[in-house]
């Protein structure tokens, strides 16, 4: 007969270390806090600047128009694009419907045919389920137990002829669970052979790692500021506008603003923030990357070396430099959350949802639902630091001992018995 | 999202943690849910056979804080009760006691199904006649 008496488990027998403040944020592809600068970018236009960017004869509006012109000069920088090839938007998810409804409108008439992957944003599954109920078809491709596309699958679901001739291909750049980078480069390449549209939707890539529209063969690609350390509400579209020349079919209608492809007002200190988040990543992004990796390496291999049962999902060569998603087989993903609440990370159970699903990206690389709903996804961003990851890998070291403790799994694969092999009740 | 007092303090202070010998004819083992569910509770009772008292309850449970909550609720509850008081309890007052919201109904249920489970388990080890089977995994 065994006992656990006692169990503690929320509070930490670890003293916190110098410098950690307690809750931690270790979320950043969630979100981004708004880095200090980017604010004192923005503070004039939310406290003095106000005018409207679209006011063409008088200073309040010149002075809006030149933060916005300033905004899309840097956003253009960080990414090999020029800044006409810049439409500000709300936000990445309006920049995918922008992209793909726009798209998909614009040039319906040489086909109807879109190529996407099952591991995609819902901003892209979502607005392509919508794209499928007007008519058109959508081919989801699977990834590989990695979480990378083959190329080979992608070269087989282009049509090239016919009224199911494909006219957009639509793949992130980097997953926003698992952090797994596509061979952009290859896809973009392959896309312009065929006279294909190509949009990345690089929402956790840009900022984080190199992105060149140019070098990547990307004719539309999704940015968000609060992905960079920029402010929320808002986000840009990269349009081609050379080799080639994209167009789109405008889906917000109302005084012709960005070119026409999105009205409405310019959001100026959303925008300026967001150009400002660019440069700052412009300049440090190198030296972070590096610095995040060996924090994320740490991380890891902590975990590792403290617990038996762990595996690391997605491809780790191929890889964002502060991302980690790592199972810990036989505890359920929400209890683990529930027990390092002083924590902000992400499960890859969603069991709160009715259908009691875990997360479709880890579903996609083939793991198993009981391996997917025990799975924590780190996101390590600009802030975090060594004393932090230290405090976070003690912490979850601790709860998933505990958990295991409590979970019968646990002690039958510890007996030897193949889960497998039993017939579970349904329910 | 946020848990009730008492399904912390479920979770941070588990009840009748542990394993007691499914060998023995006195012990009845349920053990439902299932791992793709993200949901396994093992409950274990160990029943008087003169007074057909529970006199000795254990869990296991693989699940969400409610679900460990739940569990270690059951084990709470049966014991002291006899096998008949024990079918009883009902999912409806493990909601009440522990305040589960609507999408924590099923750790309830699944509780009950394995308070039902190990005493179903107890009746056929003992050659106890039983109406209706409950749902026990077999391993």
């Amino acid at each position: 007969m065994t006992e656990t008496p006692g169990l503690n488990i929320t509070q930490s027998h670890h003293t916190l270390p110098a410098g950690v403040k307690l809750p931690i944020y270790m979320d950043n592809h969630a979100t981004t806090p708004l880095d200090p600068r980017v604010l004192a970018a923005m503070m004039p236009y939310l406290t003095g600047i106000f005018g409207n960017a679209a006011s063409r004869n008088h200073s309040f509006g010149w002075e809006a128009e030149q933060g916005v012109e300033k905004a899309r000069e840097q956003i253009a920088r960080l990414i090999g694009a020029t800044s006409k090839e810049i439409i500000f938007t709300s936000g990445a998810t309006e920049s995918t419907n922008l992209a793909l409804k726009g798209v998909a409108e614009m040039y319906k008439e040489r086909g109807n045919h879109i190529i996407t992957q099952v591991t995609e944003h819902k901003a892209t599954l979502d607005t392509c389920k919508r794209l499928e109920k007007s008519g058109f078809r959508v081919t989801y491709l699977p990834v590989q137990a990695d979480g990378l596309i083959d190329l080979e699958d992608l070269k087989r679901a282009i049509v090239t002829e016919g009224p199911d001739k494909t006219i957009l291909v639509s793949i992130m750049y980097a997953n926003n669970e698992i952090g797994v980078i596509q061979p952009i480069q290859e896809i973009g390449k392959l896309c312009h052979e065929k006279g294909i549209i190509f949009h990345c939707d690089a929402v956790q890539a840009v900022g984080k790692i190199p992105v060149n529209v140019l070098t990547d063969n990307i004719d539309l690609m999704s940015i968000s500021g609060h992905k960079l350390y920029g402010p929320k509400g808002v986000g840009a579209l990269y349009v081609r506008r050379r080799n080639p020349r994209v167009q789109l079919a405008e889906q917000i209608n109302g005084g012709g603003h960005e070119r026409g492809m999105r009205s409405g007002t310019l959001n100026v200190p959303g925008i300026v923030g967001l150009g400002a988040a660019c440069e700052i990543c412009q300049n440090e992004m190198a030296a972070e990357a590096v610095r995040e990796q060996e924090l994320r390496d740490y991380l890891r291999a902590k975990l590792e070396n403290a617990l038996d049962y762990t595996q690391v999902n997605g491809n780790m060569e191929h890889h964002l430099p502060g991302n980690l998603n790592m199972s810990f087989i036989y505890v359920e993903g929400e209890s683990l959350l529930m027990g390092i609440n002083d924590i902000a990370v992400s499960s890859g159970s969603a069991c709160t949802s009715a259908t009691l699903e875990p997360s479709y990206v880890l579903k996609a690389l083939g793991l198993g639902d009981d391996v997917a709903h025990s799975s924590i996804r780190f996101g390590l961003g600009r802030f975090n630091t060594r004393a932090e990851v230290d405090y976070v890998a003690d912490k979850i070291i601790d709860v998933v001992q505990h958990l295991r403790e409590l979970s019968p799994l646990y002690e039958m694969v510890k007996e030897g018995i193949d889960l497998s092999k039993i017939e579970w009740a349904a329910h | 999202m946020a848990y009730s007092e008492k399904v912390v303090d479920h979770y941070e202070h588990p009840r009748n943690v542990g394993t007691l010998d499914k060998s023995s004819s006195e012990v009845g083992t349920g053990l439902v849910g299932a791992p793709e569910c993200g949901d396994v509770m093992r409950l274990q009772i160990k029943v008087n056979p003169e007074t057909q008292i529970i006199e000795d309850a254990k869990f296991k449970t693989f699940g969400c804080g409610s679900a460990i909550a739940s569990s270690s609720l059951a084990t709470e509850w049966v014991k002291g009760k006899t096998v008949a008081e024990a079918l009883t309890i009902s999912n409806t007052d493990i909601v009440k006691e522990l305040a589960l919201p609507p999408v924590k109904i099923h750790c309830s249920v699944l509780a009950e199904d394995a308070i039902r489970a190990a005493i179903g388990d107890w009746k056929h080890k003992n050659g106890v006649a039983e109406e209706a089977p409950a749902a026990v995994a077999a391993h």
